[in-house]
C-alpha cells in the first residue's frame, strides 16, 4: 500500500470520527448522569526538570455530570476524588503522595470539584469553572470539557486543565518538579 | 600564607579542612535525621539538601586532593613517635578516601534509584545521573553501601578529632594549633 493512499485512508477515518462528534451536540445530551468508574478515568502529569516526569491516575472517584438543555451555562458537575486511591505504579512514590507531603489522605480524604459556570466553546465543547476544594484549600479553577459521544443512555467527556499544585499545599518538590499538575481525564456517565 | 610549608598549613589547606569537616559532620547529622523523621514532606526537603551538600563536598574535597598534591606537607613535630609516624599517612589516606567515597556512593544511590529524582543542588543546575543501570536491587545495595561507609567514615572522623585533642592537651605540640591558624602555628613553634 502506497504512502498516498494510506494519507486518504487517514483522512476518511478523521473526518468519520470527526462527523461522529460533531453529530453529538451538547444541547442534546441534556439530562443529569452519574459518573461511572467503568470507562472513566482521571490521570495526571506533572513534569521533571531535565525531562520526563510522574504520572498517575486515581483509581476511586464519583460525580455527577447534569447538562441543562435550555441553557447550557446552567449545567453543573460535581466530582469527587479519593486521593487514596492514586497509583503511580511505584509503591514508595503512591505513599510520598498520599502522605502529608501530598494529600496528606490521613486528614483530607476527598478532592472535591463543584462547577459554578459552564461556557459554551463549541457545538460539543465548554469550558467549566469551579471551586476545587483539596486539603482544606478552594480555589476556582478551569477545564476544558469536549462531549465525545452519546450512546443508550451513556455519554462520554473528555476533560483537560491544569492546576497549580502550590495553592493546596501540595508544593512539595518544586523546582525539581513542576508547580503545574496536568490532568487527563475521561468520564463516562449513565443516565439517570 | 596561603600555601602550605614544611612546617605549617596554608589558609587554603585550613579553611578547605575546616569546611570539609564540617560538611562531613553536618551530612552525617542530616543523613540520620532524614530517614527518622516522621514528616514525608520535611523528610524530601532534608534528602534534596543532603543531596546539595554532598556535591558541594565531593567538590570541595576534589579541590582539596589538588591543592594537597600541588602543594608541600608540613612534616610532623619531632616529638611524635615512631608509630605515629607511620600511622599517620595512613589514616589520612583513609580520612581522605571517605571524603570522596562517601559523597560518591550517595551519587550513585540517587543515580540508581528506582525513584529517578533529579539532583538539583540548591535549587542552582541539574547534576546529571551517573550512567548506571537503574533497578530495586541496586538501590538496595547503595543504601546498604552509603549509609555503612558514611558511619565508617564518621568513625575515622571521630578518630582524628580524638588524636588532634591527644597531640593538643597531652602532648602539647603544634599538631592542631597548626590547623587552625598559620600565624598561630608559627608564633607556637619551637625554636629551631
Amino acid at each position: 500500500m502506497s504512502l498516498r493512499v494510506l494519507g486518504v485512508a487517514a483522512l476518511v477515518a478523521f473526518g468519520l470520527v470527526d462527523s461522529t462528534a460533531s453529530a453529538v451536540a451538547l444541547s442534546d445530551a441534556a439530562g443529569r448522569y452519574a459518573i461511572s468508574n467503568n470507562g472513566s478515568s482521571i490521570r495526571f502529569a506533572i513534569g521533571k526538570i531535565g525531562g520526563g516526569g510522574l504520572n498517575g491516575a486515581f483509581g476511586q472517584f464519583k460525580g455527577t455530570i447534569r447538562i441543562d438543555g435550555g441553557d447550557i451555562g446552567r449545567s453543573r458537575v460535581d466530582l469527587t476524588i479519593f486521593p487514596d486511591s492514586v497509583g503511580t505504579g511505584q509503591g514508595r512514590i503512591d505513599a510520598f503522595l498520599k502522605s502529608d507531603a501530598v494529600f496528606d489522605v490521613a486528614n483530607s480524604r476527598q478532592i472535591i470539584f463543584r462547577s459554578t459556570s459552564v461556557q459554551r466553546t463549541g457545538d460539543n465543547s465548554a469550558v467549566i469553572t469551579g471551586q476545587l476544594t483539596a486539603r482544606g484549600h478552594t480555589f476556582s479553577e478551569k477545564f476544558a470539557v469536549e462531549l465525545q459521544g452519546m450512546k443508550g443512555g451513556q455519554i462520554r467527556f473528555h476533560v483537560s486543565g491544569k492546576v497549580f499544585r502550590s495553592r493546596y499545599q501540595m508544593d512539595v518538590g518544586t523546582p525539581i518538579y513542576s508547580n503545574i499538575v496536568a490532568f487527563d481525564m475521561e468520564f463516562s456517565g449513565r443516565r439517570g | 600564607m596561603l600555601r602550605n610549608t614544611t612546617t605549617r598549613y596554608g589558609w587554603a589547606a585550613i579553611i578547605l579542612h575546616w569546611l570539609i569537616g564540617l560538611i562531613f559532620i553536618g551530612q552525617f547529622a542530616l543523613g540520620w535525621t532524614m530517614v527518622r523523621i516522621a514528616s514525608q514532606r520535611t523528610a524530601f526537603e532534608l534528602i534534596q539538601l543532603h543531596k546539595s551538600f554532598g556535591f558541594l563536598l565531593l567538590g570541595l574535597v576534589l579541590i582539596r586532593i589538588g591543592w594537597r598534591f600541588a602543594n608541600l606537607s608540613p612534616e610532623l613535630p619531632e616529638e611524635v613517635g615512631p608509630m605515629e609516624r607511620l600511622a599517620a599517612p595512613s589514616v589520612h589516606f583513609l580520612l581522605y578516601a571517605a571524603q570522596l567515597v562517601v559523597p560518591l556512593s550517595g551519587w550513585v544511590l540517587v543515580s540508581v534509584s528506582v525513584l529517578e529524582i533529579p539532583s538539583v543542588p540548591f535549587n542552582l543546575f541539574v547534576m546529571p545521573h551517573l550512567p548506571l543501570g537503574v533497578s530495586e536491587q541496586a538501590e538496595d545495595f547503595w543504601i546498604f553501601g552509603h549509609k555503612w561507609l558514611a558511619y565508617a567514615g564518621i568513625a575515622l572522623v571521630v578518630l582524628h578529632i580524638l588524636a588532634a585533642l591527644r597531640h593538643h592537651f597531652w602532648l602539647r605540640d603544634v599538631v592542631l594549633v597548626r590547623m587552625i591558624s598559620p600565624l598561630i602555628a608559627r608564633r607556637a613553634r619551637k625554636p629551631e
